[in-house]
């Protein structure tokens, strides 16, 4: 039962390391479907899906260099 | 059309087998690292019989359930409409990719510390030479079967094992006549990992994990950002192409991050 329960923690971290990373994505979806819903079929949304993805990496990034360093 | 219709299936094929190929690889290397520092410390034959017994017990397991995965209708046809699979499995796949480019990044800026299959290797030797010293006193196994070595063989072939399987039905699930490639992809990696270990007999320090680790979070987070954009109606320029820009563009972002969080601590301190 122990490796099972070991299964269960490695699939987890598999994708949540960090929890406000993770979350800032998952809202970014929500926030993008309803958007999508909007302006369904707009040449833009493609790349601004990437955008926000882009731009949640690098402030978790930039964050986890700034509190490593105070 | 028909032509153009073949050559998408294509390129979409190769890239979920190239895509599983990298992810499975990673996972691979990570087992036999394990496999290796306790095959080298407490004998190869129990090792190996570890790792063996554990991908028999996957093996059944993907062929009692396997079936049913293809039964399922992942395709609209009844329950389950298509862009809600795409829509769940790429954001699993982007949330996977992510973290793993996250922390790729981190590591090539010296932010956290470089899992380093040598240094791996070495910790896990050294625990192995310290358990050891107790349990030379334990009996082995009705087989003759270091039962430490077997049991570390085991589970860290039924742990990276079971992240594989997971890795193949996430990209199997993302259409129609995928899981074969994606299958194809893992086997090969497995293949190649097994006879890297075969040749190297030693750590496998020579295959720079990061940096696979780089290149395997930003394919993997090009596929999941494409598949979320496919399950919500996004029309994608150049279609399965843009897998291909989008990986570009997380690799240009990750390859600009690196050198700018080295340069924070010097920031921070003026």
């Amino acid at each position: 039962m122990r490796w099972l329960k070991s299964i269960a923690r490695e699939i987890y971290g598999l994708f949540v390391d960090d929890g406000s990373f993770a979350g800032a994505i998952v809202a970014w979806l929500v926030i993008f479907v309803t958007l999508q819903r909007e302006a369904e079929g707009a040449r833009w949304a493609g790349p601004a899906l990437f955008a926000g993805l882009g731009a949640i990496l690098i402030e978790s990034v930039l964050r986890f260099a700034r509190q490593r360093t105070k | 059309m028909v032509l153009g219709l073949g050559h998408l299936e294509a390129t979409r094929m190769g890239t979920t087998l190239v895509a599983a190929f990298l992810a499975s690889l990673v996972e691979c290397v990570e087992a036999l690292t394990v496999i290796l520092a306790v095959g080298s410390v407490r004998g190869w034959r129990s090792a190996l019989a570890g790792g063996a017994a554990a991908l028999l017990v996957l093996a059944g397991t993907i062929a009692a359930l396997g079936p049913l995965l293809t039964r399922i209708p992942l395709h609209g046809l009844t329950r389950i409409p298509l862009p809600m699979v795409q829509l769940v499995v790429g954001a699993m796949i982007l949330l996977f990719g992510m973290r793993w480019l996250r922390k790729a990044i981190l590591r090539a800026a010296g932010l956290i510390a470089l899992h380093d299959e040598e240094a791996s290797f070495v910790r896990t030797a050294e625990a192995i030479r310290e358990a050891g010293a107790s349990a030379a006193h334990h009996p082995k196994g009705a087989h003759g079967l270091d039962k430490f070595a077997f049991s570390a063989g085991f589970n860290i072939t039924m742990l990276e094992g079971t992240e594989v399987v997971f890795i193949v039905i996430a990209f199997g699930a993302g259409g129609a006549g995928l899981l074969l490639p994606a299958s194809l992809g893992a086997v090969a990696a497995l293949l190649v990992v097994a006879a890297l270990g075969f040749a190297l007999h030693r750590p496998l320090a020579r295959v720079p994990e990061n940096t696979l680790k780089f290149l395997v979070g930003a394919v993997l987070s090009a596929f999941g950002t494409f598949w979320v954009g496919e399950g919500m109606g996004i029309a994608w320029q150049g279609r399965d192409l843009a897998i291909l820009w989008l990986a570009a563009a997380y690799m240009g972002i990750a390859l600009c991050l690196v050198p700018l969080c080295r340069a924070h601590p010097v920031t921070m301190e003026e």
